[in-house]
């Protein structure tokens, strides 16, 4: 089996999850006994390829055209489409960033292939590989495996697997071609503009040793001082999972997950969180994680290290006492 | 401006699950379900769209019958029309055979903009919308946080990771996947509930479509996950909660 992992890279700055679908693709290669190829895309790149073949791998390949050098769906997917046609891998591995859900899909389909996105892990049975991603917002996982002839492309959530177990070439470097793509102007149809931030992000919650988070379960904007107050006796920082910061109750600078702040404080309050998988990205690596939620099915208890099933409106005043009483 | 809108119908979000008898999905008998969150996002921004500039949104659904209740909901709010691609086992579809088959049932509408929410909150596949844009040879954008018109092109802003974004023009006929949260979704009010009523629903049967699409991957199993961490519950009443949990977080876990 040829395994074939494709790296994200913007201006010229890996995006770091890409090691974590490297380590994927070895661990899979291992077990499977496959050979794993890089694939390092953009313009360019040979600094990023050369870093790349200092990895465990078969060859790095390079896909460089200046139409590449701002990432477009429509140039992503035809050179790419192009360069898996060229190496013929069975299986192709992403890491499932923002932007492998804006191509992966349109890549997968133009070569009339499916893709399992956005996996937790994975087993090796009998020969087969079964992929896990989760459904029902997390709630379920599911066993899913590939139907037909490949290649098959499959992306692995970020914090699925460890970027730094991705295993180095100890002995030398893995060889580096490059792949030749036809591409024209014309057949890139969206035009991306700047990269902006939208505001100064005032608070820095990955700085915060103690968070107090809160989910839909807090109702309503009047509730959120009953949270406020236990974050002040813990010296801890308020912050959301992403409906909260939809709503506007708290600044969007506020959320946790993968579209906001990625945190591993020592301690995590999760208040009426449900545990949605956006979410759980963004706080798994806290060390100590207390869920207070009131249904006692909700993802979130999956990784709590203590959880409360009840009513936050009931538990949260008398745990500011408590911890007020404890610091009087 | 003529929008197709992409709604799902799915398990209400407090809705108990229980796995089938297949032992690959949920049993459908006893829940509730309810329009996908991240479609009503999807809807809105067509509304708007719509009443700035003019035209008429079109709601599609595919599923079983009850996912008429979805489309309803969808002509309640102010969509023209709905299109229901009727499917009792929708479910068991992969994304690219759901895709091929939407594409199939609107392709002759020649929408000049095509919406869909950002992921179902069932599946959670989150690529109808990108192969829609695929299969139709539309141009897309994903992730979108606000939507320009501009002459005969849009402006979009694309919301990327760890709080960037980005600005990008792309021509009409395009589709779009709208992030949740770009905007307030509305209530139907009692007028819309009305003449919603009067609103034309065509139900089209999956299978007159003529799709064929192989499947390219399958749904073995699901399961509630493995615990990756050993949970301590903590039971009382309030007072007690608070003081157990205090006591642990100082003493056991150490980190008060």
């Amino acid at each position: 089996m040829k395994i074939l992992f494709i790296s994200e890279q913007r201006e010229g700055k890996w995006n770091k999850v890409s090691f974590e679908a490297l380590a994927a693709s070895q661990q899979i290669a291992a077990q499977a006994k496959a050979s794993v190829s890089g694939l390092v895309i953009g313009q360019s790149v040979a600094g990023l390829a050369d870093e790349l073949a200092g990895y465990q791998l078969e060859e790095v390949l390079v896909v460089e055209n200046a139409l590449l050098e701002k990432y477009t769906p429509d140039g992503h997917s035809i050179a790419l489409r192009q360069a898996i046609e060229q190496s013929k891998p069975d299986l192709v591995i992403l890491p499932h960033t923002y932007q492998v859900r804006d191509f992966a899909p349109k890549l997968a389909a133009s070569m009339n292939k499916g893709m399992i996105g956005d996996c937790v892990s994975y087993r090796y049975e009998n020969g087969n590989l079964i992929f896990v991603r989760q459904m029902f917002q997390g709630r379920t996982a599911a066993d899913v495996t590939f139907q037909g002839e490949g290649p098959w492309i499959a992306s692995f959530q970020a914090g699925a697997f460890r970027g730094d177990t991705a295993a180095k070439n100890s002995s030398g470097k893995a060889p580096v071609k490059t792949v030749n793509v036809q591409l024209k102007p014309e057949q890139i149809r969206t035009k991306p503009l700047e990269l902006f931030r939208e505001a100064k992000q005032a608070v820095d919650l990955t700085q915060a040793p103690i968070l107090v988070s809160i989910g839909r379960g807090i109702k309503a904007p009047e509730n959120i001082p009953l949270a406020e107050k236990l974050a002040e006796a813990l010296g801890a920082e308020l912050s959301a999972s992403r409906p909260i910061c939809d709503e506007g109750w708290l600044p969007m600078e506020r959320q946790i997950g993968s579209s906001g702040q990625t945190v591993s404080p020592k301690l995590y309050l999760a208040l009426g969180i449900s545990g949605a998988i956006q979410h759980v990205v963004g706080m798994k690596g806290s060390r100590c994680i207390v869920a207070i939620n009131k249904d006692q099915n909700a993802p979130i208890f999956e990784i709590a290290d203590y959880g409360v099933v009840g009513d936050i409106f009931e538990i949260v005043p008398a745990l500011t006492e408590a911890v007020e009483s404890k610091a009087g | 401006m003529k929008i197709g809108v992409c709604v799902k119908q799915v398990p209400a979000k407090d809705a108990p699950l229980a796995i089938d008898a297949s032992g690959a999905w949920i049993r459908e008998a006893d829940i509730s379900f309810e329009t996908n969150e991240p479609d009503s996002f999807a809807l809105e921004e067509a509304l708007r769209l719509k009443e700035k500039h003019g035209g008429e949104v079109v709601a599609i659904s595919m599923g079983p019958e009850r996912a008429k209740q979805t489309i309803k909901e969808a002509l309640a709010k102010g969509a023209e029309r709905g299109i229901h691609v009727v499917d009792d086992k929708f479910y068991a579809l992969d994304p690219l055979g759901s895709a091929r088959s939407l594409a199939a049932a609107i392709q002759k509408e020649n929408f000049d903009l095509i919406l869909t929410g950002l992921q179902s909150e069932d599946h959670g596949f989150g690529q109808t919308g990108v192969l829609l844009a695929e299969l139709l040879g539309r141009p897309h954008a994903t992730i979108i946080m606000s939507i320009e018109l501009q002459d005969d092109h849009l402006r979009v802003k694309r919301e990327l990771e760890a709080g960037w974004f980005q600005w990008v023009e792309l021509p009409l006929p395009a589709v779009l996947t709208i992030q949740s949260g770009i905007n307030k979704p509305r209530y139907a009010t009692l007028k819309g509930i009305m003449a919603a009523k009067k609103k034309e629903i065509t139900s089209v049967p999956r299978e007159s479509l003529g799709v064929q699409s192989a499947p390219t991957q399958k749904v073995e199993r699901i399961y509630v996950p493995q615990k990756t961490k050993k949970t301590e519950f903590i039971t009382g009443s309030p007072k007690e909660i608070a003081a157990t949990l205090v006591e642990k977080l100082q003493h056991e876990a150490r980190v008060l």
